[in-house]
């Protein structure tokens, strides 16, 4: 039996600290937050061993709530300190989390950069097209079309596939998943923090305040059934072509390949440069 | 195991600053290359993963100071080294390691600017930028080097300034210090004092990771060492959790600042030079310090009751050390390699107890030893003069 969500929130939330979160009800960033714990209770990771950094935006309020080591970073530089960390202390494991304006806007170049570099990081990225905090204005991943603050004439500039972007720039573990699909989400997560090297999990979530709302799809449950109706598994989207892909998300495992890991590479450096300077005095 | 000896070596500015940032036991270096401060990423890529530390190329600057603060919340001394426009994209980060008191060290080595300016000439011109290019008030601390052996013993003053106040220390080099070699005899790293951040001694769940002490400045708990603590560039409380209460808010500025007011005396760094019976002075700093001493010293010669007052740190600026010299003398004189980013402060503290006169070089060329000379001679005319 896992854990209810009661136990875990009475294992992992800061109780006396920061409540009231600051999420709209209904919000996906809850989800996603539900199946991190649950991740990492099946992984049985102490929470000493744990680091949590965002960025900035709704997702990145997320650590502020979990009794982890907790980082909350500048905007969209939330995989360049977690860069720091688990070099200088490879032993913990770290997750970056994001959301889509602050991994592909702002912090795009970091990402595709971790992907190629490939340390041993999970980076979850929440995708609601959209940046909630600052009012609803358009993200890299706004859809061609839509109606944003900055985009009331409907946008005009295409979206990025964030895990495609991530397949391509080298990351070891590349998958997708949506807040409805909240138990795919945690088994996605574990994998992705189980996996050596960089892993990347996409999570399309609803902000139905300013998504949802301004492009007629409704509240938060006509969100969630929405990504109900346009998912289709990894397995299936390879039967379709790309006219019948147009308006789906494809979920599941988009890559998983063993490439070296610089962290593991790094040590082979120190012997090297540990006889060097045995040999002669730099 | 033979005895460690000194020896004397030719070392560049460049060079100085990473054998200082050992002898500090810096154990993590992110940068992105860029002159005239390239050498120390070099050089420190070949020598940190000989005494287990790490070195990593990042993919710009922004990302060189965000894995730099990682590090060092992660328990490891940390640094990078930049030049001006590189300096440009690190004020962002810079703000977070203020706001969230994370120490380490940023050398800036200056070139001529604004944007990509004069690459492989020597200025001063980032001066003002170190003490207030990232947004918002906050504490810092500036540090300027004069010459190779400066570069090695001010590197190591920056790294235990940070670790003890827990607030970033720029080291502003310029090009000439960067790449002039000279001879210098270093000290063992067993004589080096080494500073290190004081971690919390009570139990985990009594740590509060700001709170305010006679000091002002918390213990300092690593992410894995079992204080499990938040982290973050929003204004917080006592906890780390953000807070918009005003008193709150008032109360973490307040303290930024205090801690750094609290140790002026072992922050603001002067030499001086023939300053007991000066009629009149000069300030400088960074390589122009050097010209300038020679120029008090010809002066000297010359029967002119000049003197020196070298400035290493910029910021907190010296004024204590600073106002009795402007009270003893009629005038002082402040060669820069900018237009008058230091004279600015001199004028500031000076509340008419002198006379400031500027003395300003923007071609990209040194200020000689002779054109301050030239100055000095005309001062010692009187205040007139
Ligand atoms: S604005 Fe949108 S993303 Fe932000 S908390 Fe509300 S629903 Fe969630």
């Amino acid at each position: 039996m896992p854990p209810s969500i009661q136990a875990l929130t009475h294992i992992y939330f800061r109780h006396n600290k920061k409540f009231p979160h600051v999420w709209c009800p209904g919000c996906g960033n809850g989800i996603v937050m539900g199946a991190l714990l649950r991740a990492i209770t099946r992984l049985e990771l102490e929470k000493d061993e744990v680091v949590l950094a965002s960025g900035i935006g709704c997702s990145g309020r997320m650590p502020t709530y979990l009794d982890f080591n907790t980082l909350h970073t500048t905007h969209g530089r939330a995989l360049t300190f977690a860069t720091g960390i688990k070099l200088a202390n490879p032993a913990l494991n770290v997750v970056a989390i994001m959301g889509d304006g602050d991994a592909t806007a702002i912090g795009g170049n970091h990402l595709i950069h971790a992907a190629r570099r490939n340390l041993n990081l999970t980076a979850i990225i929440i995708n609601n097209s959209i940046y909630g905090m600052t009012g609803g204005q358009y993200s890299p991943t706004t859809p061609f079309g839509s109606t944003t603050t900055t985009s009331v004439y409907g946008h005009i500039e295409h979206a990025f596939s964030i895990a495609e972007l991530a397949v391509t720039a080298g990351a070891s573990f590349v998958a997708r998943s949506t807040v409805y699909h909240a138990a795919l989400a945690d088994q996605l997560i574990e994998q992705a923090m189980l996996k050596p090297g960089f892993a990347v999990v996409e999570i399309i979530s609803n902000c139905h305040v300013q998504y949802g709302r301004r492009n007629q799809i409704g509240n938060a449950i006509d969100m969630l059934n929405l990504f109900k109706e346009q998912a289709v598994t990894v397995k299936k989207a390879a039967t379709m072509d790309s006219e019948e892909l147009r308006e789906k998300i494809t979920i599941g495992v988009l890559a998983d390949r063993d490439l070296p890991i610089s962290t593991n590479e790094y040590k082979r450096i120190r012997e090297q440069a540990r006889a060097d300077q045995g040999k002669k005095s730099i | 195991m033979t005895e460690e000896k000194r020896v004397r070596r030719l070392l560049q500015g460049n060079e100085a600053i990473v054998y200082g940032a050992l002898a500090a036991r810096c154990r993590f270096f992110a940068g992105y290359p860029i002159t005239p401060a390239s050498e120390i990423a070099e050089q420190l890529s070949v020598r940190l993963p000989a005494v287990n530390g790490t070195f990593i190329q990042m993919e710009d600057e922004i990302a060189s100071i965000g894995a730099v603060i990682g590090a060092s919340l992660a328990g490891v001394k940390a640094m990078t080294a930049t030049s001006g426009p590189g300096f440009s994209l690190m004020q962002e980060n810079l703000g977070f390691a203020c706001a969230a008191e994370v120490p380490c060290v940023i050398v800036n080595v200056m070139r001529g600017g604004p944007s990509t300016g004069l690459p492989t000439s020597p200025a001063q011109g980032d001066v003002q930028m170190a003490r207030w290019g990232t947004h918002g008030d906050h504490p810092i601390i500036v540090l300027a080097v004069s010459s190779v052996l400066d570069s090695f013993t001010i590197t190591v003053k920056a790294f235990n300034l940070s670790e003890r106040y827990r607030v970033p220390v720029l080291v502003l080099s310029d090009e000439v210090v960067a790449h002039t070699r000279e001879s210098v005899e270093l000290p063992l790293n067993s004589e080096v004092k080494v500073v290190d951040r004081i971690a919390p001694g009570m139990p985990p769940d009594w740590y509060k990771p700001y709170q305010e002490d006679a000091r002002g400045v918390p213990p300092m708990a690593a992410f894995g060492d079992g204080y499990r603590h938040h982290v973050t560039g929003l204004v917080h409380d006592q906890d780390g959790f953000p807070t918009q209460n005003p008193q709150e808010v008032e109360k973490f500025h307040h303290r930024l600042s205090m801690k750094i007011t609290k140790g002026l005396d072992d922050i603001q760094l002067t030499r001086k030079f023939y300053m007991e019976d000066a009629e009149f002075f000069v300030i400088a700093y960074g390589s122009v310090a050097r010209s300038a001493l020679r120029a008090v010293e010809e002066a000297r010669r010359a029967g002119i009751r000049a003197g020196l007052v070298q400035l290493i740190t910029l910021f907190p600026f010296p004024r204590r050390t600073l106002t009795p010299y402007l009270q003893q003398c009629h005038s002082v004189l402040v060669p820069e390699l900018n237009l008058g980013q230091i004279s600015r402060e001199v004028q500031r503290i000076n509340q008419g107890l002198c006379t400031v006169v500027k003395q300003n070089r923007v071609d990209g060329k040194l200020i000689t030893p002779q054109e301050i000379y030239s100055r000095l001679v005309k001062l010692s005319a009187g205040p007139a003069g």
